[in-house]
C-alpha cells in the first residue's frame, strides 16, 4: 500500500470514533443544549464497552453496554438541565468529572483478580477491520474499505443523520426546538420530550465513539484512552457548523493530524505536529467568529439560537 | 387536511347556506378575571360567516384577552363559545385549531432561521415522516394565488419584510384550514401600501367564505376592513354596529366615552422657562424603520405634560432618545438650554435627568439585588453613598430606610432582593429612586400599567408633587383618564409624530380619542 | 395530578443551607454503597481520607497544594461568572501565565537580579492570563461571539503551545527523566511554609478579601454586579458595559495566570508536563459551589483538594483506587445542581388546572 493510502486508511480508523461523537453532540446541541460531559461519557463508553467484552465475549454486548451507559449519564444532564434548571455548563462537566473518575476507578477494580483487578494491559476481542478481497490494492479506496464494522456504519450514519435533520418531520421539529423554542412550544411541539430524547440519543451516540477507541482503535483500556478527544468533538461540532454531513471533515482533519503525528514523532520532530494540532482548534475559533460576525451567514448556518439557555414556558 | 375535493367543498357549502342564520361564531356571557382585574365582563360576541368584525377599544379593554380565550390560550372563567351552533370546549391552541380558529399576534410564532414552507408545516402532526415539500410548495403556491398573498416559498423568515411574514402567518392559518382568522392590530406593522395589501386579503377571504375579527384602535382600519364593529371599554361590551351605520366620530366617542375627571389637588400653573425641548427630532427604531418622524415639542418646568396613545406608536423610541439610550438621526435636544443631542446616558443623568422606564421588571429594577443595591443605583457615584472609589453600606442602608419610609414601599427589609417585591413595590422602588434623584426632568413611562389603585394614586400624587417643585414632568400614557387627572397639557402621539397639543382646561376627549387612532382633525 | 414548580416568595435560606449538607451526604451514601460493592469498608476508606487530608502536617500541606491553585482560579472564574460570563479557559490562562512566568525565569535572569525575578516571573503569569481572558472578552463585547465555546478552544490552543515548548525549545537536555524545560535558579522560586505549601496561600486568601471588598464595598464592585443581573438595567444608569466587561474578564484571567505562575515557581520550578491538573475545570466547580462568594471559595477549595489528597491516600494505603476522590466530587455535584432550583422555587401538586395565568 502506498503512503496516502496508509495515511487515509488510519486518519479514518482515528475519525470514527470522533464522527460518531460529534453526529451524537450536533443532535443534543439542535435541541439547545450544551452538553460538555462528552469527554466523560466517551470513557465510560469505552470502559463499559472493554469490559462487556472481556467477560462477555460478545462484542455486541459490549457495543449494547456502551451505549446505555452513554445514554443514562446523558439522561442525568438532560434531567438536571431541563426539568432542574441547572445551569448547563457546570452540569456538563460535573458529567466529564465524575466519568473521568468513575472510569478510573473501575478500570481498577473491574478487571480479573490474575491481573490484580485491572483492566489495563488486558486483551478482548476486537472489532477487526475487514475488506472485500477485489479492493485490497486499489489505491486509496482500499483505505475506505479496509476497516471495521463500526466505521462502515459511520458511512451509512453521516447521509441518515443529515437526511433525518433536514429532510424528515422530527428533523424539523428537533431544529426548531434549538433555534426558537417558544414559536416551538406555540407550535404544539414538546420542548421538554424534544430536550430530553436527543440529549439521550446524543449520549448513546458519544459513548459508542467511546467504545470503538476500546474495542477496535486502540484497543484495550487505559485511563487516558480517550486522550481529550471528548473535548475535540465540542470543537468539530461547531467547526462543522451543526451540520451531520460536515461534521466527518473535521473528524477528518483532527483525526488525520492526530495519525499524522506518529509518524512525525517517530522521525524526531515534534515540533510541527504541535502547531498542527493547534490548527483545528484556530480554525473552530475562526469559525465561530465567523458565524457570529457575518449575521446572514449565521442565520443559515445556525449556531442553533437558543443555545446554551434554559426554556422556561411559565417564565414567558 | 388541506385537500378538500370540490365536491366536498360544495356540500359543505350548501349546506351552511342553509343554516346560514346561525352565527359561525358565537361567545355568550364570557368573563375573565386576572388577580385585581375584570378583563372581560359578560361578553356576548356573534360573527356570521364572511363577515369581518372589528373589536375597538383601549389599551386595557379586554379584547386581547377575549381573543386569547377563543383561540385557547386562556380559559374562560365563565361563558360558552359555539361553533357553527355547537357548544364546543377550547382548552388549547390545538383545539381552536380543530375547530378551524386560528390567530395571527402581534409577535409572529415563526422561526427566523428557517423559510417559508418549513415554518408552514411546523408542528402539523399528520404531515408524514418524510414531508413531501414539492406538494407542500404546490399547495401553498395554490392558497397564495387564491387568496393574493405573494411570498417566496425558500425564503427565510429573517430575510422577509415584517408585511412578508405576516402574510405567512396567515398563510399558516390557511393551510392548517382555518375558518375564522384572529388578527391583534394587524396594521401596527405595517406600512400603509401593505395595509392596502392586507385589505385585499381579507375581501378574499371573505369572498371564499372564510370569517375574521381583528382587534385595533386605529379608525381607518375600522372603516375600511369591517362590516360590523363591537367597542369594548373596560371589559364590557358598550356598542356594537354595522360599520356602515356609524362615523369614526361616533366610534370615538364610544371608545373612549367618559364622565370628566377632575383633576387631582395641586398648585396652580405656572411654568417657567423650558427645560426639555426636542426640536425636529427623527429616529429609527430596532428593525431600522423610522419610529419617530419630525417631532417637536417643548416641556417647560413646573409642568406636567402627558404624551397620550396606544403604545407602539413611537413612546418608547422617544423616552429613550430624550434620557440618551437611543440616537436622533436629525434634530435637537435640549435640556434646561443645553444641547444634549445624542449624548450618553451618564452625561444626561448628570444633568438631573431621571427616567421610570416602561419595562419595569427587567430594565427599571433588577431583580437579583436587593432594595437599597436597587435604590442606590442611580446616586452611587457620589456622597454620601460613596467616598471616592468605596461604598458606605451603612450610608446606603439609610438612605435606602428613608426612601422606604418615605415612599410607603413594603418589603420585609431593605436586603429583601427586588424580584419578591409585588409589582407595585417594584414600581415604587423605581419612583422612589428617580424621584429622588430627579433635579431638572422627570421622564415616566407608563408608570401606573398594572397597579393596584392604592399604588396608582400614590403615583400620580408623586408627579405632581414633583411638578409643584418645579421639575417638568413628561408623563407618557395610555390611560385617559390619568392623563386628564394629571397633566397641564396633553400632546397626542401617532406613529412617531406629535398630532396636537392641547391645553388641560380645553380637552375635549373625543378629539383626543380620534388623533390617538390617527385620524386628523381636517378629516371631518 | 401534575407537578409543577412554583416560584417562591423569598430566597429560601434552608434551602441554601441544607441542599449543600443534602449532597454531601448524598455523595457520602452512594460513594459508601460503591465502597462495598468492591470490598472496601467505607468508614475504613472515610477515615483514611480525612486522616490523608489533614491528620498530618505533610497531608495538610499537600491539601493546600492543591487548594491554592482551586482558590486562585476559583476567584478568578467567580468574577467572571458574575458578570455572567462564562469564562470557561481558566485552564488555558493558567497554563499560559505558567508559560510566561518560566519563561520570565528562565531568560530574564540577567535583568531582574535577586528577588525581581520572582516578581517578574509572577507579573509574568498575570499578564499572560490577562492577555488570554481579553481576547475572548473582546471578541465578545464587540462581536457577540459566544465566550463558552472560545474560551474553551483557547485552552487547547494554550496547552499545546505549553507542551511545544517544554518537548522542544525550552527542553532540558538532562531531563530528569520527565521531559520538560531546566529547572529555575532559586531566585525564582516562590518560598514554601510547610512542605510543599507556598507562600501563594497567603496571596490566594488575600486576593479573596480584596476581591471581596471590591465586590461589596466599591463603585465599581457595585457597577459589576448590575451588570451581571441586567445590562440593559446597568446602561439605563449609565454604566459602561462593554469596558467593564473586558477590565473584569481581564482581571479573571490575571487571576488564572497567576495561579499558572504559582504552580511553576512554587511546586514544579520549571515548565513541565502535568502543570495542571485540570484545575481550571473543578475552579468552575469550585465558584458554582461558592455561590461566587470570594470569602466562601477558600473553603470550598479546600474541601475539593482534600477529596483529592484523600482519594490519593488512599490509593497508597488501602489499595483503591485514587479517582474516588474524583468520583464524591462528582456525586456531591449531582444533587447540588438538582438541588440549585430549590432555593427559588418549590414543587407543589396540582390537581388539574382551571384558568391559566394571565401572560
Amino acid at each position: 500500500m502506498d503512503f496516502v493510502t496508509s495515511i487515509l486508511t488510519i486518519t479514518i480508523r482515528a475519525g470514527t470514533s470522533l464522527t460518531i461523537a460529534t453526529i451524537g453532540e450536533i443532535f443534543t446541541e439542535r435541541t439547545g443544549i450544551l452538553n460538555l460531559g462528552v469527554e466523560g461519557i466517551m470513557l465510560m463508553g469505552a470502559l463499559s464497552a472493554f469490559t462487556a467484552v472481556f467477560y462477555s465475549h460478545s462484542i455486541m454486548l459490549g457495543i449494547l453496554v456502551a451505549m446505555v451507559i452513554g445514554g443514562l449519564l446523558a439522561l442525568i444532564h438532560a434531567f438536571l438541565t431541563t426539568t432542574m434548571r441547572a445551569n448547563q455548563v457546570v452540569s456538563g462537566l460535573s458529567i466529564t468529572l465524575f466519568g473521568t473518575g468513575f472510569s478510573s476507578f473501575l478500570g481498577q477494580r473491574l478487571g480479573p483478580e490474575s491481573n490484580n483487578f485491572r483492566l489495563v494491559g488486558l486483551r478482548a476481542e476486537r472489532i477487526l477491520p475487514f475488506a472485500p478481497k477485489w479492493a485490497k490494492d486499489i489505491p486509496i479506496l482500499s483505505a475506505f474499505l479496509n476497516q471495521d464494522i463500526i466505521t462502515y456504519l459511520v458511512y451509512l450514519l453521516i447521509p441518515l443523520a443529515w437526511f433525518f435533520l433536514y429532510k424528515t418531520r422530527p428533523g424539523l421539529w428537533l431544529r426548531s426546538v434549538g433555534e426558537d423554542p417558544y414559536t416551538a412550544d406555540a407550535m404544539g411541539i414538546d420542548v421538554t420530550k424534544t430536550r430530553y430524547f436527543y440529549t439521550i440519543i446524543g449520549g448513546m451516540l458519544i459513548a459508542l465513539g467511546g467504545a470503538h477507541l476500546s474495542l477496535s482503535y486502540t484497543p484495550g483500556w487505559s485511563e487516558n484512552i480517550t486522550g481529550g478527544r471528548g473535548w475535540i468533538v465540542i470543537a468539530l461540532v461547531i467547526f462543522s457548523m451543526w451540520n451531520p454531513a460536515r461534521a466527518v471533515w473535521g473528524s477528518l482533519l483532527f483525526g488525520g493530524i492526530n495519525a499524522v503525528q506518529f509518524r512525525l514523532q517517530a522521525s524526531g520532530t515534534s515540533i510541527p505536529a504541535n502547531f498542527l494540532n493547534m490548527l483545528p482548534y484556530i480554525g473552530t475559533i475562526i469559525v465561530l467568529v465567523a458565524i457570529t460576525w457575518w449575521e446572514a451567514l449565521s442565520k443559515k448556518v445556525g449556531a442553533p439560537a437558543a443555545l446554551g439557555s434554559s426554556y422556561m414556558r411559565e417564565e414567558k | 387536511m388541506f385537500a378538500q375535493s370540490n365536491a366536498c367543498r360544495l356540500f359543505l357549502s350548501i349546506r351552511s347556506m342553509n343554516d346560514s342564520n346561525i352565527p359561525k361564531v358565537e361567545m355568550r356571557r364570557i368573563s375573565k378575571s386576572f388577580p385585581g382585574v375584570v378583563a372581560n365582563d359578560c361578553i356576548d360576541l356573534k360573527l356570521h360567516k364572511g363577515e369581518v368584525l372589528a373589536l375597538l377599544g383601549e389599551n386595557g379593554a379586554g379584547k386581547s384577552t377575549l381573543m386569547n380565550i377563543l383561540c385557547g390560550l386562556y380559559r374562560p372563567d365563565q361563558g360558552e363559545i359555539y361553533i357553527d351552533g355547537q357548544q364546543v370546549e377550547i382548552h388549547s391552541p390545538r383545539d381552536a385549531q380543530k375547530y378551524g380558529i386560528g390567530m395571527v399576534h402581534q409577535s409572529f410564532k415563526l422561526v427566523d432561521s428557517m423559510n417559508v414552507l418549513e415554518n408552514i408545516i411546523l408542528g402539523l402532526r399528520n404531515e408524514p415522516f418524510v414531508p413531501d415539500m414539492k406538494l407542500v410548495r404546490k399547495q401553498l403556491m395554490e392558497l397564495a394565488s387564491q387568496y393574493h398573498l405573494s411570498v417566496d416559498p425558500d425564503a427565510c423568515i429573517w430575510q422577509l419584510s415584517v408585511g412578508e411574514q405576516q402574510r405567512v402567518e396567515i398563510l399558516k392559518l390557511l393551510y392548517r384550514n382555518a375558518e375564522v382568522l384572529i388578527l391583534d392590530e394587524p396594521t401596527a406593522v405595517l406600512t400603509p401600501q401593505e395595509a392596502h395589501e392586507l385589505n385585499r386579503v381579507i375581501k378574499t377571504m371573505k369572498q371564499e367564505g372564510k370569517s375574521a375579527i381583528f382587534i385595533t384602535h386605529k379608525m381607518e382600519e375600522v372603516i375600511e376592513f369591517s362590516d360590523r364593529v363591537m367597542v369594548l371599554q373596560k371589559g364590557r361590551v358598550v356598542a356594537e354596529t354595522p360599520t356602515s351605520e356609524t362615523s369614526p366620530k361616533e366610534l370615538a366617542r364610544m371608545m373612549v366615552g367618559r364622565e370628566v375627571l377632575f383633576q387631582i389637588e395641586r398648585k396652580p400653573y405656572s411654568p417657567g422657562k423650558a427645560i426639555l425641548e426636542l426640536s425636529h427630532i427623527e429616529a429609527l427604531g430596532d428593525r431600522g424603520l423610522p419610529a419617530l418622524k419630525d417631532l417637536s415639542f417643548s416641556l417647560k418646568a413646573g409642568e406636567i405634560l402627558g404624551i397620550a396613545g396606544v403604545d407602539g406608536n413611537g413612546q418608547r423610541e422617544l423616552a429613550e432618545v430624550v434620557t440618551g439610550l437611543r440616537k436622533s438621526t436629525k434634530g435637537t435636544l435640549k435640556i434646561a438650554d443645553k444641547d444634549m443631542t445624542n449624548k450618553s446616558p451618564l452625561e444626561i443623568i448628570r444633568e438631573g435627568v431621571a427616567h421610570i422606564p416602561q419595562d419595569r421588571a427587567s430594565v427599571g429594577a433588577v431583580g437579583d439585588l436587593s432594595v437599597a443595591s436597587n435604590l442606590a443605583m442611580k446616586q452611587y457615584r457620589s456622597k454620601p453613598l460613596a467616598q471616592g472609589i468605596i461604598l458606605l453600606p451603612k450610608r446606603i442602608i439609610d438612605f435606602a430606610r428613608k426612601l422606604i419610609d418615605k415612599f410607603r414601599i413594603a418589603t420585609p427589609s431593605p436586603n429583601t432582593q427586588v424580584k419578591f417585591l409585588s409589582g407595585g413595590n417594584v414600581q415604587k422602588t423605581i419612583l422612589a429612586r428617580e424621584i429622588g434623584a430627579a433635579r431638572s426632568l422627570i421622564i415616566a413611562v407608563y408608570p401606573s400599567r398594572g397597579l393596584d389603585v392604592g399604588a396608582t394614586e400614590s403615583v400620580r400624587r408623586q408627579l405632581i408633587n414633583m411638578r409643584d417643585e418645579g421639575l417638568g414632568v413628561l408623563l407618557f400614557s395610555e390611560d385617559l383618564d390619568e392623563l386628564m387627572q394629571v397633566s397641564d397639557r396633553i400632546a397626542v402621539i401617532f406613529e412617531g409624530r406629535i398630532m396636537d397639543i392641547f391645553d388641560a382646561e380645553n380637552i375635549d376627549i373625543e378629539h383626543i380619542g380620534m388623533l390617538m387612532a390617527g385620524m386628523k382633525t381636517e378629516v371631518y | 395530578m401534575r407537578f409543577v414548580f412554583e416560584k417562591r416568595k423569598a430566597t429560601s435560606i434552608s434551602a441554601l443551607i441544607l441542599v449543600p449538607l443534602i449532597s454531601f451526604a448524598v455523595s457520602l451514601c452512594l460513594t459508601a454503597l460503591l465502597l462495598t460493592i468492591f470490598g472496601a469498608d467505607p468508614l475504613k476508606t472515610y477515615s483514611a481520607m480525612a486522616i490523608g487530608a489533614f491528620g498530618s502536617l505533610h497531608g495538610f500541606a499537600e491539601t493546600l497544594v492543591k487548594a491554592i491553585p482551586l482558590m486562585m482560579t476559583g476567584l478568578g472564574v467567580a468574577i467572571a461568572f458574575q458578570l455572567k460570563f462564562w469564562n470557561i479557559g481558566a485552564e488555558g490562562q493558567l497554563t499560559l501565565g505558567g508559560v510566561a512566568a518560566a519563561g520570565v525565569a528562565l531568560f530574564l535572569e540577567q535583568y531582574l537580579p535577586g528577588p525581581f525575578l520572582l516578581v517578574g516571573a509572577l507579573l509574568g503569569g498575570l499578564l499572560a492570563g490577562a492577555l488570554w481572558a481579553g481576547i475572548p472578552a473582546i471578541l465578545k463585547t464587540s462581536l457577540n461571539v459566544d465566550e463558552t465555546l472560545v474560551t474553551l478552544m483557547m485552552n487547547y490552543i494554550a496547552i499545546l503551545f505549553s507542551e511545544y515548548l517544554y518537548y522542544g525549545p525550552w527542553r532540558d537536555p538532562k531531563g530528569y527523566g520527565f521531559p520538560g524545560s531546566r529547572m529555575f535558579s532559586s531566585n525564582a522560586w516562590l518560598p514554601r511554609i510547610v512542605g510543599r505549601a507556598h507562600i501563594g496561600i497567603l496571596i490566594a486568601l488575600f486576593v479573596a478579601l480584596v476581591l471581596w471588598f471590591i465586590l461589596r464595598r466599591t463603585r465599581w464592585g457595585f457597577e459589576l454586579q448590575i451588570i451581571g443581573a441586567s445590562q440593559q438595567a446597568a446602561r439605563y444608569q449609565g454604566v459602561a458595559v462593554e469596558r467593564n466587561i473586558v477590565l473584569a474578564i481581564t482581571l479573571s484571567g490575571a487571576l488564572c495566570g497567576l495561579a499558572g505562575a504559582f504552580e511553576v515557581t512554587g511546586i514544579s520550578h520549571r515548565l513541565q508536563q502535568g502543570l495542571s491538573i485540570g484545575y481550571g475545570y473543578t475552579a468552575i466547580i469550585v465558584a458554582w459551589m461558592s455561590q461566587l462568594n470570594p470569602l466562601v471559595i477558600p473553603f470550598v477549595a479546600v474541601a475539593l483538594a482534600a477529596l483529592s489528597v484523600g482519594g490519593d491516600q488512599v490509593q497508597m494505603i488501602m489499595g483503591l483506587p485514587a479517582a474516588m476522590g474524583t468520583v464524591m466530587q462528582g456525586l456531591i455535584l449531582f444533587p447540588m445542581l438538582a438541588g440549585s432550583l430549590f432555593t427559588e422555587y418549590r414543587l407543589l401538586a396540582v390537581k388539574d388546572n382551571k384558568s391559566n395565568l394571565p401572560g
